[in-house]
């Protein structure tokens, strides 16, 4: 994992992108784990189809990860020379194998790891400058200065490996001229985490589950110094009212969980649709029911997000495309709770939420939707009245002359607990009508091209798809994407205008069931005759595979017209 | 100042909504809402910065009828919303209230951490060692032989402790009041709320219509002789050995108060800096 972080970030210092997911076996801690990355001159947004090469420091439980990293045969897979043969299921892939002498180079040399010498080697066969590379170690050296040498000496003598290296090996990246400005080195958690403090967030309650402990592991430290609180509450249930007490009290506040913990807190999302609290749960998305697969990614907590809460219950539902948009959809979903007094998920996932990008910075255009405040001594003041836009002014604790009582109750405009039809369809109409009639913006979704063909995603597939539309283009085949932000209230007049002039979709995802096809089935006249390209976590969907099913899957539609 | 507070003295009735109860007549939340009300007059703080929390129960209405900030939750929850809201505002006055049901079953886990996490608020559990709002269920402090519908007979399970079990999870102040001795409630309920941290108050409350012989609690209950003790050790003793009918201020400790430092030393962008290359 280190010598992971550290070619990423020598990487960004030599002015490319990069992207590195973590991946590792059943072990809590201390077991095999690995770093796959991807770098390059543009902004990556996913994996490619198979690794240039595979650096291990031992061959213990490797082929376990057999699936997760793709070789070819012009990939290398480098070990180390006193371990033997690296594992058949590597081999298989017809990859050259390459034995280095690792752990003798460390022998002697005290303090200096293993890890160090193969991050040279790796650094130089990706085409890095080998003082980048010490710059990158450098910069994250906290220890006594006689190891920090040691270590540059065996990253050194790594390095020089490279030159002496013989047959075949990857093609060097090319290193940009100038080192770009404006980029950032972050996660998705930490994105997520920091869109909610930049919307003003500053009281969270959660409590820890894989793969969102990371958003709330950010943001205790920041919110403590933002004069904010970070509380670590005795579960789920009480992590959300929690956070529905807190915005009752007018401060912007926000969980951050997965599918075990978004379960738990289903009736106080009631709550806060019923009692018109506004709230954000950012669900870290893995494989699921139950405990699943906990920290692989998975677009399976979609339906349950959309539609699982008794009664019915409006709210708002987003998903960042990328990694870098877990920033502007987090800080856009605070943004659109506030400004509607409503729960809203965001729907991250661990691939997004666990891996490290060098992104562009992100926009801080998340809006300026703000809270409608109830004045001071409002005469008459009705807190859920019925207005034509359904926003009601909010009077916040402390305010004299505008006491009320929130309640989960059905109520009248006043609040008062009630019963009644009339009062009841009035206020489940409101409820609906502020979310429906908002106007949401061109956030809703990217929508990007102008063929008749369109593939329709959401999430962090977002990466591969778009990667795989490109790739279809340069064969000749061209494919409308239309990647869906905000999924709850779905928006049909907008679909209307993205899809027009389409004859037929596709609706791409990472789940067993096909949520999103069903979801948008369920509230869409679809054009032409949707279909559904989908496969539950853990593995990711590869541009490779996508382009290879759009192309055909286009070819399909053609010959479909020609016999029309 | 002191010119001010008298000529605009808030009475208990300030403190009412004036809406008419849902309880049944003879209910002992009746005198819980006056006592609380009561209380707050006492304390001169005005309703508007004040909240009053609670769940789902027959004794989770009464936020409405106060005439402060209310919060009507869900079952159970009422220690976890009014908790986030005294962190988030610890300027408002936080009184949670609720029922027996709601705060020892169903919301059992937040009431040993509220104790423990120890938040400015006061806690009021109106316990009539039953369901009412469900007609008639036994609730964890129901006695194991107590005849329902649902246990014919008797549930069989001893039933629970709270003020020990507060005590033992780290409660700041434990009392026990009792709601047809509403000026004595109210005395307690304010100090409760004076003092800091978190401060407990089990009510007894007549269910009259699910427990009809609770009206004979009047006849039981007495003020305890003996003044309130720091020493935890003295409390356990004390509340462990009396028969459940002693009145008053049973535990009154000095532990520290869950807070957090609040004032900003950066602002968000300043933040940025740790991504940006
Ligand atoms: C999640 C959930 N489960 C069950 C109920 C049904 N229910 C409402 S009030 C209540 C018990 C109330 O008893 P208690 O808290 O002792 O209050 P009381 O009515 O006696 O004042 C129950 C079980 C509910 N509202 N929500
Ligand atoms: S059922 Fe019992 S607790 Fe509920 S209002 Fe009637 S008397 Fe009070």
């Amino acid at each position: 994992m280190t010598a992971g972080t550290l070619l990423l970030d020598a990487a960004a210092r030599a002015g490319l992108y990069g992207l590195m997911v973590r991946t590792s076996g059943p072990q809590i801690r201390g077991g095999e784990a690995a770093a796959l990355l991807r770098l390059g001159p543009q902004p990556l947004a996913t994996l490619d189809d198979r690794f240039d090469m595979l650096l291990a420091i031992d061959w213990q439980n490797l082929h376990r990860f057999a699936d997760e990293i793709p070789l070819g045969p012009a990939s290398l897979i480098v070990g180390d020379s006193g371990e033997g043969e690296a594992p058949e299921a590597l081999l298989a892939s017809g990859a050259q194998a390459v034995a280095l002498p690792l752990k003798k180079t460390v022998k002697g040399a005290t303090g200096a790891w293993v890890n160090m010498v193969a991050l040279g080697f790796g650094g130089a066969i990706a085409g890095l400058p080998v003082e980048v590379l010490e710059e990158a170690l450098r910069a994250s050296w906290k220890r006594n200065p006689q190891a920090l040498e040691a270590n540059l000496t065996v990253l050194r003598q790594g390095f020089a490996f490279a030159a002496g290296l013989e047959g075949k090996r990857p093609q060097p990246l090319a290193m940009p001229a100038v080192a770009p400005a404006g980029r950032w080195l972050i996660s998705g958690n930490e994105a997520a985490g920091f869109g909610a403090i930049r919307a003003g967030v500053r009281f969270v309650a959660a409590y820890p589950i894989t793969p969102a402990t990371e958003v709330l592991e950010w943001l205790a430290p920041a919110l403590t110094r933002l004069g904010g609180t970070l509380l670590q509450a005795e579960d789920e249930l009480a992590s959300i009212n929690m956070i529905i007490g807190a915005a009752y009290g007018g401060v912007p506040s926000l969980t951050a969980t997965a599918g075990p913990g978004l379960a738990l807190m289903t009736e106080a999302i009631g709550l806060a649709v019923t009692a018109e609290v506004p709230i954000v749960i950012v669900d870290v998305m893995r494989g699921g029911p139950s405990t699943g697969i906990p920290a692989k990614s998975e677009q399976s907590d979609l339906s349950f997000a959309v539609d699982g809460l008794p009664g019915d219950a409006p709210r708002l539902v987003l998903a960042p495309t990328s990694i870098g948009d877990c920033l502007t959809t987090t800080e856009w979903a605070v943004r659109l709770a506030e400004a509607l007094q409503a729960p809203a998920i965001v729907l991250s996932d661990q691939f997004m939420g666990q891996s490290r990008a060098v992104v562009d910075q992100p926009p801080a255009t998340g809006g300026t939707a703000q809270r409608l405040v109830a004045a001071a001594n409002t005469p008459g003041y009705l807190r859920y009245a019925d207005t034509p836009s359904g926003i009601s002014p909010m009077a916040i604790p402390g305010t004299p002359g505008t006491t009320y009582t929130a309640d989960g109750l059905e109520h009248t405009e006043k609040g008062i607990p009630s019963s009644q039809a009339t009062d009841h369809s009035r206020q489940l109409d409101k409820r609906e009508r502020k979310l429906m009639q908002y106007d949401y913006g061109p956030r809703w979704a990217d929508v990007e091209g102008e063929a008749d063909l369109a593939i329709i995603t959401f999430g962090s597939t977002t990466g591969a798809v778009r990667e795989a539309i490109a790739r279809s283009a340069l064969q000749g085949v061209g494919l409308r994407l239309v990647a869906l932000r905000l999924l709850a209230p779905l928006q049909p007049a907008a679909l209307d205008r993205a899809l027009a002039g389409v004859r037929q979709v596709l609706v791409v995802e990472q789940n067993h069931g096909g949520q999103l096809l069903r979801y948008l089935r369920s509230r869409y006249d679809l054009p032409g005759r949707a279909t559904g390209l989908h496969r539950p976590g853990p593995l990711p969907l590869r541009p490779g595979e996508l382009t290879a099913a759009f192309i055909d899957w286009a070819a399909v539609q053609g010959s479909r017209e020609g016999r029309a | 100042m002191n010119d001010m507070a008298e000529s605009a003295a808030l009475a208990a009735a300030d403190y009412k909504s004036g809406y008419k109860p849902v309880w049944c007549p003879g209910c002992g939340d009746y005198g819980v809402l006056g006592a609380v009300t009561r209380a707050l007059a006492i304390l001169q703080r005005p309703p508007h910065e004040v909240a009053v929390v609670s769940g789902i129960g027959c004794s989770s209405r009464i936020p409405a009828y106060t005439s402060c900030y209310g919060f009507h939750g869900v079952h159970g929850r009422a220690l976890a919303a009014g908790t986030g809201l005294k962190v988030a505002r610890p300027d408002l006055t936080v009184i949670v209230a609720g029922g027996d049901g709601d705060g020892y079953s169903i919301g059992g886990n937040h009431f040993l951490h509220a104790c423990r996490r120890n938040v400015d608020l006061t806690y009021i559990v109106m316990d009539n060692h039953v369901y009412g709002m469900t007609k008639g269920q036994a609730s964890p402090t129901t006695e194991p032989d107590w005849d329902s519908k649902l246990a014919p007979g008797g549930t069989g399970v001893r039933s629970f402790h709270p003020l020990v079990i507060a005590l033992a999870a780290g409660a700041n102040f434990i009392a026990r009041a009792f709601s047809g001795d509403s000026g004595g409630a109210a005395e307690i309920i304010a100090q409760a709320i004076r003092h800091p941290g978190f401060s407990f108050v089990e009510v007894m409350s007549p269910c009259v219509t699910f427990r009809p012989e609770q009206k004979d609690w009047k006849q039981s209950v007495r003020r305890t002789g003996v003044p309130e003790t720091g020493d935890p050790a003295q409390a356990a003793r004390r509340i462990m050995t009396d028969d459940g009918f002693n009145i008053g201020v049973l535990y009154a400790g000095d532990r520290p108060v869950y807070a957090r430092e609040r004032a900003a030393t950066v602002t968000p962008a300043e933040l940025e800096a740790e991504f940006a290359l």
